[in-house]
């Protein structure tokens, strides 16, 4: 009798939803195998928390300031892919670094870019990479583009809501798919594509590059569309700026085009290109 | 997935300029998602893609959080085709609309609940009728005729309520959806890309080429 009674004097709802157990072994399960377990903060929500701690918009005094803002961008075309950034970090209205390689080389055949928080793009990347390297001993070839993004979706969708902040393409070119790109960001949305721009000032790169892109460019003209690309972001984004770090990737591996300065390049542009016709070279 | 009520709020308002429309007639259904994929001030990607395929005759599309969309569709999906390739026989869209909204209703209860709306297109093979399944983050499920997510709705559902009627044939159907695409061409504020269109019937799931380079103008 009293086992009857208790079978049914527990709530009728228990058993809907997820038990406690079974939510922190969903946690487990899920953080383990791709990261390690970070202790986070003993609030409710971190977001919030660490929108507060950081957020100089608001509070111009918030005691850690993150590196961001940055033009990024890749595209497809007939001869493989092309990668650019700029290179500087900014925290706030400091311009802490303009030597930045926002472009992470993850093996001979695979490149990450940064945008966003920078710890957070170098820390993971870096990561990926070693995950890529686990993958390529274990199955005993490289791994695919497809793939490697989306450990990195998946890692960083683990942490959705936690404030993680970035913004990254994975480019490659394997034997199984050719050249691909995707887009992953940290609200954990991954997209495959021919083009993308990333950053504060992906707009500007935009502009530029939708303007005269197509995939049937040479491999000169890709990788001249590319740099003048992030010359216009970082001549318009008080975000970006300093070199302009270019790669290009093909079959047999990536190929680095320079780190090459903004300045001779944009007065180069200005001078012999007349562009740029808003900025006089004259004392007037 | 966002921790705080406020920042999911402001989600919302972005993702209810996402398309979905649903429509069925007397021996299909038909399903219309828009191709752009937005974020911020830019749209990413002009021909995305927001279905995925469950079993043979059961299509889910989806629109909400970035990130929680795909993961949830996803896992959705792997569930289904788990059960199918077990129990070699596929769940019906009925069944598979109790599986959808248990699992929201269950993720809603959870610390980091799924912010995703669904359409749940399908055709029942035993039945021999075309279902449609309206369902949103808060694990409502609605059976209905026609349907639609976000801004679409206000357009989309006065036009159908007054020119679909449950027997029409498949040009019909199509006719009607030319009709909503058109309206939204018009009015909504943002340009969506178009829309992807698949087709759920006793054959199976297919795309249908839909053609949209022609210039809608308010009057």
């Amino acid at each position: 009798m009293n086992s009857l009674v208790a079978r049914y004097s527990r709530p009728a709802f228990q058993n809907e939803g997820y038990g406690e157990e079974e939510q922190q072994q969903a946690l487990a399960d899920f953080a383990s195998p791709l990261s390690l377990n970070f202790a986070l903060p003993p609030v409710a929500s971190s977001a919030s928390w660490l929108r507060a701690m950081t957020d100089d918009h608001s509070n111009p005094n918030c005691p850690i300031k993150i590196a961001h803002g940055t033009t990024t961008l890749a595209f497809r075309f007939k001869g493989g892919i092309i990668v650019a950034t700029d290179s500087r970090a900014t925290a706030g209205n400091w311009i802490a670094s303009q030597t930045v390689k926002k472009v992470i080389e993850i093996n001979s055949c695979l490149l990450g870019t940064m945008a966003g928080g920078a710890a957070d793009c170098q820390y993971w990347l870096a990561y990926l990479g070693m995950q890529c390297r686990l993958h390529e001993l274990r199955h005993k070839r490289r791994i695919s583009v497809a793939a490697a993004s989306k450990i990195l979706a998946n890692l960083v969708y683990s942490y959705k809501g936690k404030g993680l902040s970035m913004g990254t393409m994975c480019a490659g070119v394997t034997p199984s798919e050719g050249p691909a790109l995707y887009y992953i960001d940290s609200d954990g949305t991954r997209l495959a594509g021919n083009l993308f721009c990333v950053g504060s000032g992906q707009t500007f790169a935009y502009g530029v590059l939708d303007a005269e892109y197509k995939y049937e460019l040479e491999d000169d003209e890709a990788l001249e569309l590319g740099r003048r690309s992030i010359l216009a972001a970082t001549h318009r984004d008080a975000f970006s700026g300093g070199f302009i770090n270019l790669y290009h990737i093909q079959e047999a591996g990536w190929t680095k085009h320079g780190f090459s300065d903004t300045n001779p390049i944009f007065w180069e542009t200005k001078l012999k290109k007349g562009e740029f016709s808003n900025v006089t070279s004259e004392l007037v | 997935m966002a921790d705080t009520s406020a920042s999911r709020e402001s989600c919302l308002h972005v993702f209810e300029l996402e398309v979905l429309l649903g429509i069925t007639g007397k021996d299909f259904t038909i399903i219309a998602a828009s191709k752009a994929a937005m974020r911020g001030a830019s749209i990413l990607k002009p021909n995305d893609d927001k279905t995925r395929i469950l079993n043979k005759q059961t299509l889910m599309a989806f629109v909400g959080e970035p990130g929680d969309t795909v993961q949830f569709a996803e896992y959705i999906q792997a569930n289904i085709q788990l059960y199918s390739m077990r129990n070699a026989s596929d769940l019906s869209p009925y069944e598979v609309s109790s599986f959808v909204r248990a699992e929201l209703a269950k993720s809603l209860r959870s610390r980091s609940p799924y912010t995703v709306n669904l359409l749940l297109g399908g055709y029942d093979a035993i039945k021999q009728k075309p279902e449609l399944y309206w369902i949103d983050y808060l694990a409502s499920c609605a059976p209905l005729p026609y349907a639609a997510h976000g801004y679409a709705q206000y357009y989309c559902l006065s036009i159908l309520d007054k020119h679909h009627h449950p027997d029409i044939d498949y040009e019909q159907g199509m006719k009607l959806l030319r009709m909503c695409t058109d309206e939204l061409k018009r009015r909504l504020p943002i340009d969506f890309k178009g829309v992807m269109v698949k087709v759920i019937d006793k054959d199976g799931i297919r795309e249908e080429p839909y053609v949209d380079d022609k210039q809608v103008y308010a009057a």
